[in-house]
Order: structure tokens, then sequence, then C-alpha cells
């Protein structure tokens, strides 16, 4: 694999070491830095994490990232709570978020099943989604969340638990994922393998 | 559809995976980071390390293994043991676990949940709590300090008023351990894990007693639980994982496959 200038963003969020050493399983060295000049320069950012939208908004906020992050031209990948806070807004604390992929955070409806969702569920692809590519028509992620996007035009990926949801979400170059690659298997490394290779015209779309 | 976890529990006593009966007289296993890349190859769902001399020798859980565990495999993990603070809480998850388990320092301080929750987000606070069925008095009972048998004492609480007690406090997760059938591998305890389940708005993990690949099934299918845990017939290599999941997806349980 290319050598690149990979940005995980420290958001001081739980699974940053995770997402890390997944990086690090497949021989890159990501750089784990809140410095906006240093995401702002990089190939590939990043976005993890975990907790709440609320807490996740203000942290950016008192690290000024807001501006840098809304204004990547480069690929850029948030997972779990990292996607939601690409979208517009999310109701978990009724907060306006990065807005970058045009979707919204809802509490996801379960029915009668457990919340949050946790553990591991299959996602497909919804249209042309290149970060699944070249992984099983069904693949399987490991999902922890009680907050979900509502399935919508931004969507490239779907899962089901109560209710569909999406699983990823993307516009332009800004992609999320509700899952954890970093903890999923074969499947998720791919995934993040897949997130290295995109091409320009992958994130042009 | 979300498939029923299968997670293997590695007891870590100074380092080293160990396995007692019944909460009692540990027998070294081996170590921990083959232990648990072998289980994560095999197609284990999720790992649970619970260092089981930490909340009875006031310690925290050695810590450097846990960033090695983090570094080799590559599905969730959960750490339990002694956890009794944010900074101790954030130290773990910091070195890469999903999820941290609280079990005694709980029960001391119940405010400590909340704490957690609110620091770190419900997804990666699981309660566990170790369950004891009371003959006589025909009540399930919490027990606290169970990882060291001198000091295992039986607490004021029973397990239905605790489970609803620590879910009101925002607990992500149970592990109900039933003490009776640790160990012993006569099968999960059905009975009460069907009872508590109804109260247990939140996923629920059975662990104590799985002997065969049936008590698997059983608990899946009569107690609705969403993954089942087990130590010793992992280790002792009396069940293997790919056999395990076959035979469950053979049996209509929805399984991720190896």
């Amino acid at each position: 694999m290319t050598q690149q200038n990979l940005v995980i963003v420290d958001t001081a969020c739980a699974n940053l070491s995770s997402v890390r050493f997944a990086f690090e399983r497949l021989g890159v060295t990501p750089d784990v830095t809140a410095d906006a000049a240093r995401i702002a320069a990089a190939d590939r950012v990043i976005l993890p994490g975990v907790g709440t939208a609320q807490a996740a908004m203000r942290n950016l906020q008192r690290l000024e990232l807001v501006e840098t992050l809304q204004s990547l031209q480069q690929p850029v990948l948030g997972i779990c709570l990292g996607m939601q806070l690409l979208t517009d807004w999310s109701a978990e604390g009724e907060v306006n978020c990065l807005g970058v992929i045009p979707a919204q955070t809802v509490r996801l409806q379960a029915g009668e099943l457990p919340l949050p969702h946790m553990g591991w569920n299959t996602v497909s692809a919804v249209g042309d989604n290149p970060l699944l590519r070249n992984m099983d028509a069904e693949a399987w992620f490991y999902f922890v969340h009680s907050f979900a996007v509502a399935k919508d035009d931004s969507t490239i990926a779907q899962c089901r638990y109560g209710q569909e949801f999406a699983a990823m979400i993307r516009h332009k170059n800004y992609f999320g994922a509700q899952f954890h690659p970093e903890r999923s298997g074969q499947a998720g490394a791919q995934l993040l393998k897949n997130f290295l290779e995109l091409t320009d015209a992958d994130t042009r779309a | 559809m979300l498939a029923k976890r299968i997670i293997p529990c590695l007891d870590v006593r100074n380092g080293e995976v160990v396995k007692g009966v019944q909460f009692r007289n540990h027998e070294v296993i081996g170590a921990i980071e083959p232990l648990a890349e072998r289980y994560a190859q095999a197609g284990a769902d999720e790992l649970v390390f619970y260092d089981i001399t930490a909340s009875s020798d006031a310690r925290v859980v050695d810590k450097s293994w846990v960033e090695r565990i983090a570094r080799l495999i590559d599905i969730p993990f959960t750490v339990a043991g002694g956890i009794s603070s944010i900074t101790q809480a954030q130290e773990i998850l910091a070195m890469g676990a999903d999820k941290i388990s609280i079990n005694s320092p709980a029960l001391r301080d119940p405010n400590l949940i909340n704490a957690l929750v609110e620091e770190f987000g419900q997804q990666c606070i699981v309660i566990g709590i170790d369950s004891f069925y009371n003959a006589e008095t025909n009540a399930y009972e919490v027990y606290q300090f169970t990882g060291d048998e001198t000091r295992t004492q039986k607490t004021a609480w029973q397990t239905r008023d605790w489970l609803r007690e620590v879910i009101a406090r925002g607990a992500g997760e149970i592990v109900l351990n039933c003490m009776n059938q640790d160990g012993v591998r006569k099968g999960y305890d059905i009975e009460q894990l069907k009872m508590l389940r109804a109260d247990c708005p939140v996923p629920l993990i059975a662990s104590g007693g799985a002997g065969s690949m049936e008590h698997f099934e059983q608990v899946f299918k009569q107690a609705d639980v969403d993954g089942a845990l087990a130590a010793s017939v992992f280790h002792k290599g009396m069940i293997e994982i790919k056999a395990l999941k076959q035979s469950l997806q053979r049996a209509g349980i929805a399984i991720r496959p190896v």
C-alpha cells in the first residue's frame, strides 16, 4: 500500500486507540492530532467518536476544529459517533453537528429489541459504495449505538435492527460508518483498506 | 439480522489466564495473547477479560496487557476488574478496550455507574452481576468480591432489584453470572435468565454453566439472551467455536458465520 499521510482527529474519545491499531495492522502509521493545520494537510482524515453527540460537538468547538473539519477536500471517514457528527443535526442532545452530509441523526426505533443495538449485524450496499468493494454482498460488522441516521439520499449502506437505518452515509468526499470497522474482523480491515485506496474519481460523486 | 454473540471469557490473574470451579480453586490455563488471538481467529464475536483478583485486592488491573490485546485482535473486548474511578476507566479505554465491566465497585458506590455513563457513554459501560440462588430462601442474591473466596460476601441486594437499579443508572449491558452454575458445565440458569430478561431492556449476556453445544442453543432459544459467555469449555477444547456456530446456525439461531 502506498504510504500516505493519514490523520486521526484526536477527539480524546474512547475508541481512538483501537482505530489507530487497526490502521497499524494494515501497515499504516496514522498521525493522531487535534492540530488544525495537520488535519487540513492530511491525505486522509478519520473522525472517530464514541459517547454523546452533544459532548463531542462541545469538544470539537473547544478544540476549534469545526471550520477545519467542514472545509476538508480529501477523503474523510467518520466512525460511529464520528459519522453522526458529519450530519446536520443529532437528536442526542438536540445539537447541530458539522453539517457536511445532509442527513439527520435520530433515536433508533427498535421496538421491543434491546438498546443499545450491540453486536454483529449484516450491512448491504445501497448504490455505488467504494468502501464495500471486495467483500460479500452482506458483510458482517460490529455495531454499538442507540442513535442512528435515518435512511435518505445520502445512504450508501443499510442495516436492519427493528427498523432499517443508514449503516453508511456519504456526501462528496465525506463518508460515515455507523459500525466499528476497527473491531469488525476481516470485513472491517477491508473497509479501512478501501478507504486508503479511494481514488479522486471515488470522492467526486 | 443481529447475531447472537459467542463470548469466551478469560479470567486473568497475574497476567495469566486462569479458571476456577464455582469461582474457586483457580488453575492456570496459559498466557493471555495467544489465547485471545486464537479465539478471535476461531470466530469468537467478542472477548471478556476479568482480572479476578483486582476487586478483592483493592488494586486496578495490570494495564500493560490491555494495550497488547487491543493491538493484536480485531474484535471487540471488555475489561473487568477493580475499575472503581473515572480515571481508571479512562486509562483502560484509552489503551483500546471497547467496554469496561464494573461489578463490586458499583455495589459499593452505585453513583459510579452514573458517573461512568455520563463520561464515556452508555455503550461502553457493562455491569457484571454475580447472582446466587439461595434454595433456603428461594431468592436470587447478589454477591460481591467473588474473585477471592475468602472475601466473597452476600450483599443486601436481590438480583432483580439490583438489575433494575443499574439499568435505571444507565448500564449499557448486563453480564449475569449465575454462581450456582459456574464452572460445573450443567447448563445455563435458563429459569433465572428468562425471568430477568423481562426486566432487562439492554443487552443481556448469560454467564455460568456452559457444558455442551445444546446449552448454548437452549439459552438463546429459551432465555432470549443476546450473548452467551463461557470459559472452561473453550479453554479445555471441549467445544470448538466454529463447530458451535455451525450447530447454532443449523438450529436456526442468528449467528455470524466463521
